[in-house]
Formats: structure tokens, sequence, C-alpha cells
């Protein structure tokens, strides 16, 4: 049961819009953002700030010198620490009243549906299109709406997905139904951006949030806003339902968690590299790099030869801070073709810049020995 | 008659906002056909078309002074 603290939201309760009815509401919502960067930052301290009462945070990454330009929940005492610890701590320091949930993990489909089950609201604060298309779906088959927001360089778009409107309810995939393939597109880390653009843009979408929960104003329903930061020009755009949006989604849960995200937005293999068993033992010696194993556990035959780490893709999505993006990391396991979804979720996800797949497996390796 | 193309994100720098002449029985696909003629680069960019306002799918048919709006994803976070 939670009560409503009226000095502290006193200035908004004034508000015709929100008044204490739409506080109450505020303070009985459940809100989780996904991805806590450039885009979850400003959202959550403003949804934070306005009472919402219990904020999840979803982000498997730890805090880094190059995100602070952005990532304003962040200090320089934090590069290092994982981001949902950081950003916990410093919300719950502005409002000790809310209850925050971490789930210091990658969202996957292996966990989405029970986590997103726990929330009324989900925001999409990630940066890359696998999470997107993931998180979409997942809401979709929870029926959740999902505030959408995403930016490029000076530019920014913020919409709300899954919400029946005039008997119209569309999705991402009714504005994108297909994604694109990796090489066309650049995130923060290779388009560049600056700070004020996705919190502009974070911003928008817990405006969004805060509207859909407390009625006020006209959220953006099947809408798409567009912002412009350099000429500071806006567009609404209408989005209808696309007759191919149904085409890839997953129709049930069991669907959903047999979708390969990371195979489906990236279907060129261009993100990763392959080497045969010859050619990976050139590059360990050369190269030193990070080894991993994504068989089972009890999987034989055990690989002694070589130091490595062991994570089962199972478990990958929500070990994925464990990748340094700093070596180059070989991907192996039993035959060659696990090791390509690894491969696909490490180089797309994670964003890492060099990652290689062993051809043939570990099978085929140790033939060759 | 003519029609009035802006692109968003990385589309700007191919092809910045101009005007485009159309005859009168254009759709959005056939003039979607003609910008890739004139930039091909666009064949292999994925992105949506909004003509006034509203996203729509190739068969739309263009009027004079429709603004043709081209919107590329965006995944940055």
């Amino acid at each position: 049961m939670s009560t409503v603290n009226t000095s502290r939201y006193q200035k908004q309760i004034l508000l015709p819009e929100l008044g204490e009815a739409g506080q109450r509401r505020l303070s009985e919502a459940r809100v989780l953002v996904v991805g806590v960067g450039g885009l979850g930052c400003p959202a959550l301290l403003y949804l934070v700030a306005a009472g919402v009462g219990c904020i999840g945070i979803a982000d498997f990454d730890v805090v880094e010198l190059s995100n602070l330009h952005r990532q304003i929940l962040y200090q320089a005492g934090d590069v290092g620490k994982p981001k949902v610890d950081v950003a916990a701590e410093c919300l719950l320091r502005l409002n000790p009243d809310l209850r925050v949930i971490v789930f210091r993990e990658a969202i996957g489909t292996e966990n989405a549906l029970e986590i997103f089950s726990g929330f009324d609201i989900v925001v999409d604060g990630s940066d890359n299109f696998p999470t997107r298309y993931l998180a979409n779906d997942a809401c979709v088959l929870l029926d959740k709406p999902l505030v959408y927001g995403s930016v490029y360089r000076f530019e920014g778009q913020v919409g709300i997905f899954n919400v029946m409107e005039n008997g119209v309810k569309t999705s991402y995939r009714d504005l994108f139904p297909e994604p694109p393939d990796p090489w066309e597109v650049a995130d923060c880390n290779e388009a560049g951006v600056i700070g004020v653009v996705p919190g502009i843009i974070g911003a928008m979408q817990a405006n969004e949030v805060i509207k859909i929960i407390t009625g006020a104003g006209k959220p953006l329903y099947n809408r798409l806003l567009t912002y412009h930061a350099l000429n500071n020009s806006l567009h609404e755009l209408d989005i209808l339902p696309h007759p191919d949006a149904s085409l890839h989604a997953p129709k049930t849960a069991e669907a959903f968690q047999n979708m390969d995200y990371d195979w489906f937005c990236q279907s060129a293999s261009d993100a990763f590299s392959h080497l045969s068993a010859a050619e990976f033992d050139a590059f360990r010696s050369a190269e030193s790099p990070l080894m991993l194993d994504v068989r089972n556990l009890d999987e034989m035959p055990r690989v002694t030869e070589f130091e490595h780490l062991h994570i089962p893709l199972s478990e990958l999505g929500r070990n994925l801070h464990r990748i340094e993006k700093s070596r180059p990391v070989v991907i192996f396991c039993q035959t060659g073709v696990r090791s390509i979804t690894a491969a696909n979720m490490i180089a797309g996800r994670l964003g890492h810049p060099r990652v290689y797949n062993l051809k043939g497996g570990i099978v085929q390796w140790k033939t060759n020995q | 008659m003519k029609v009035t193309i802006l692109a968003f994100g990385r589309l700007v720098d191919l092809l910045p906002q101009q005007e485009w002449e159309v005859t009168d029985l254009e759709t959005v696909g056939s003039v979607r056909r003609q910008m890739e003629e004139q930039f091909p680069a666009l064949k292999n960019m994925r992105y949506r078309i909004a003509v006034d306002k509203q996203l729509v799918t190739d068969d739309t048919p263009l009027r004079e002074g429709s603004v043709v709006a081209l919107l590329p994803p965006f995944s940055g976070g």
C-alpha cells in the first residue's frame, strides 16, 4: 500500500491534469526501463522524480568513461561499476519512497516474458535492434504498452506501441517490419551523439509514460514523433498497420522463446569472421584472444588444451558483461552451429568489434590436432 | 506536379530536402523506384515512407504538394 507524499509532489499535484488522483496512479504504477544508457538515464530520473511507485531497471553492462557525456546517472567514480547498481543507488537517493528492482542481465528470450510480466509499462532504452524487436514482441504477447525511443546523431524518434486507440493497435513491426542489415545502421558508439539529444528523447519517453499512467494529454499511441535538435523540427507521423508486420513475429510464448533475434537481425555474417581449425591455432598464438566455449557444462570432449571461458549459450545473455570488448574473442561449440548464434549475440547485442567463430567446432579442431 | 522529399537520419546525406517532379498518376512505389535510380545507394537501405504525415505502403497515390518523408530506423540509445 503506497502513500502519496504530498509535500514532495505538491507542485505537480497542483496541475489540474494530474491532481491527487493522478499522483496516486503514478505511485501505483510499475514501469520497467530496458537499457540504462543515453535514453534510460534521463527517462528514469524523471519517472522517479515524478513518483512512479515501482521502477525496474535492466542492463547487463558496466559504466565506461565514454558513457559519461550522455548517461547522466553516472559519475566519474562509477567507471567500471555495474550500471544497474549505480543507477538504483542514485535514483533511491533522489526518491527513497519508491521501489527499485534491478536486473543485471541482458533481456533475452529466456527472461523477457517473466521480467516484463511484473510491470505495467516497458520503456525501450536499448541501443540495438535485436533487443528492440525482442522487447516489442514480448510486449505484444503480454499486451503491455511499449514506450519506444531512439536516437541517431542529432535526431530522435519517440512513440508508444501496443496500445489500442480508435480500433488501431500498432507495434514496432508495423513501423519497421524487417530490421536493417548490420552495415546499414550505426549506434551511438559509431555514429556519434551529444548528450542533449538522448536527454530530450528520454525525457519525452518519461513524459509519454506519465501521460499513459495519469490519462493526461495525448499520448503517442500509433504515432511516431521525430525530432531534429539542429533545426528544431518536430514531425508527428501516423503509423498504420503494415501487412508484413506479423510475418516474422512470434505468435506464442513458445515461439518467442525459440526466436533467435540476433540471427534475425544479422542475417549477413559481416559482423564476425570465421576461423578454420588451423587458422585458430595461429590466431591463438598471435593474438591471445579470449576463448569462449558455449556448450553445456557437461558436454564432451572437455577442452584442456587452452584456457577458456565457459558459458552455455542459454546463459550467455545474462553474462555478456563477462566478455571483454578490448580483446578479440573466439567462440566455439561442438560443431560450429551454436557458436554462430553466440557470435551474432556478442557482435550485435554487446557490440564487440572483433568476434570470431571456430568453423567445425571443437570436434573438427580436435581431429586436426 | 511537384512533391517535397524530406529525408531523416543517414538518408539526409544521400538525399537532402528537395522538390521532386512527378506525373499525375504516380504512387509512392514509382517515386521510390525513380529515387533509387538516381541515388542507387538507396536500394540497399531500409526505410519507411510517410506521405503527408502518414506512414504508407508503396501503392499509395501522391498529390500535388505532398510531403514525402523517408524514415530509416534508428537504434541508438
